[in-house]
């Protein structure tokens, strides 16, 4: 766990006069999970945003695997490509079947022979349980099959690390279950992600890491059982009585 | 009487009016296409983040949609021959160069206005798989707007079948002006204009047809 997947120094970032981001410096490292809580319109999203520059931030760094991202003049796809994102309305695209949706980005970036690419696109659908729906547009799909799918397209690309943006909210209740097991599935594999989340269950028995972000900053970080047992940022204590 | 003499003329005239078409279609026809390609470039142009590009793609929209298309189809006919003579260009192509600029202006604000339409969450969700921006906008961003476009797309496209006859004013070979060659020689105005007015609404019809059917196909995924 030495390897060093994202690092962020400093990180701010400000919305007109709001300051979402108040100076946030952390470092993921490889195979760790990280879970990240805290109250709506704290800066988790803005956060998770920043790292694949989703959002630019007004000011600080970011480094993918050593090297900064965030200076001008960089091909920021070519990062993108290394770091998946799956998000709270799936944004899966509409005009492709569920296959399109999974080989485009693998043909067109990464050069990836049409065939190879959807062979590994059916292997992924089938870990899922999303194989008999290959050639469905996503207007036939639940919701939750709607953002297993998101996953498996991110999965496609063979990210480093995976970013999960509350990847349960929009689900209805008893799809909440199919998505949870699925990114559960993918920690088990080793990948390495980032989830920001409302479900303390979940990331309390998925995390290595819980990082709590409040008013733009990281107010307290540590274990699961640590930091939901025993937090001790006041802050931390009220989120926690409120929401567990 | 009124229909036998319609009758009597286009037994007589109908190679005129046939003409007529011709030219009406041509000129439609490198309008629409020219005017798109035209259009979807200011319409990116006025979607860049680069302020001087930005202000001049404005610009071009304001001017066009907020003087006549007749004042426009003059100020070409004069001007290009005027201010760029060796293009050696003739009146038709002056004309046509202007309905070109103008509906190009119309085709971009209906652009943008689909491109917009297009949810945020996909441009975010084709950059976060590392698509290049060309391939974000053409391969994921585009093909959505193209669904959301199409039905005031049909709209601007029968507006300009039916605007190609103001080239009638320089006497550009096309439907108006084959009424106008009928009527000289016939005296017969109404019949004349009955037969141009006939024509001109097949082909409009026509061309609802065609677009109602691409649409239909387009909506297919979703």
């Amino acid at each position: 766990m030495t390897d060093e997947v994202i690092r962020t120094v400093d990180l701010t970032k400000n919305f007109g006069s709001l300051e979402v981001l108040k100076g946030i410096s952390t470092v993921i490292h490889r195979g760790e999970v990280v879970s990240i809580i805290g109250p709506s319109g704290g800066g988790k999203s803005t956060f998770l945003r920043c790292l694949n520059l989703l959002e630019t931030p007004t000011s600080g760094e970011v480094y993918f695997q050593g090297e900064e991202i965030t200076g001008k003049k960089k091909n920021i796809a070519q990062y993108r490509r290394k770091i998946g994102m799956v998000f709270q309305n799936f944004n899966v695209f509409p005009n492709m079947t569920v296959l399109e949706n999974i080989t485009l980005a693998p043909i067109l970036e990464k050069k990836i022979p049409r065939k190879q690419a959807e062979e590994e696109a059916m292997a992924l659908l089938e870990r899922v349980n999303l194989l008999d729906k290959v050639n469905e547009y996503p207007r036939k799909l639940s919701g939750g099959q709607k953002q297993r799918l998101s996953i498996v397209r991110a999965m496609a690309m063979q990210p480093d690390v995976m970013l999960f943006d509350e990847p349960t909210s929009a689900l209805d209740p008893e799809m909440v279950k199919e998505v949870l097991n699925v990114i559960n599935d993918l920690v088990n594999s080793g990948m390495t992600c980032v989830i920001v989340t409302h479900e303390m269950g979940f990331a309390r028995s998925v995390s290595n890491r819980i990082l709590f972000i409040s008013d733009g900053v990281i107010k307290e970080e540590g274990s699961p059982e640590v930091l939901f047992a025993s937090p001790r940022d006041p802050a931390t204590r009220r989120f926690l009585s409120m929401v567990l | 009487m009124f229909f036998i003499k319609i009758g009597k003329i286009w037994q007589k005239y109908y190679m005129v009016f046939l003409r007529g078409l011709g030219g009406t279609l041509w000129i439609s026809a490198v309008t629409i296409v020219f005017g798109t390609v035209l259009g979807l470039l200011v319409a990116l142009l006025r979607m860049v983040r680069v302020k001087p590009l930005n202000a001049l793609a404005t610009a071009y929209v304001e001017l066009l949609r907020g003087t006549p298309v007749l004042l426009q189809l003059y100020f070409f006919w004069i001007g290009l021959p005027k201010f760029l003579p060796m293009l050696g260009m003739t009146d038709t192509q002056s004309v046509v160069c202007a309905l070109i600029i103008n509906s190009s202006a119309y085709i971009s604000e209906i652009i943008r206005a689909g491109i917009g339409a297009v949810d945020a969450g996909q441009w975010e969700a084709a950059r976060s798989v590392g698509l290049s921006e060309k391939n974000v906008f053409l391969r994921v961003i585009l093909p959505q707007a193209v669904k959301n476009i199409l039905p005031a797309m049909g709209n601007e496209f029968i507006s300009t079948v039916k605007g190609t006859s103001l080239a009638s004013t320089f006497f550009v070979p096309e439907l108006i002006t084959s009424y106008k060659t009928v009527q000289s020689a016939t005296f017969l105005a109404l019949q004349s204009l009955t037969i141009a007015g006939i024509i001109y609404f097949l082909l409009d019809l026509l061309l609802s047809w065609m677009l109602r059917k691409l649409e239909r196909r387009l909506q297919e995924s979703d």
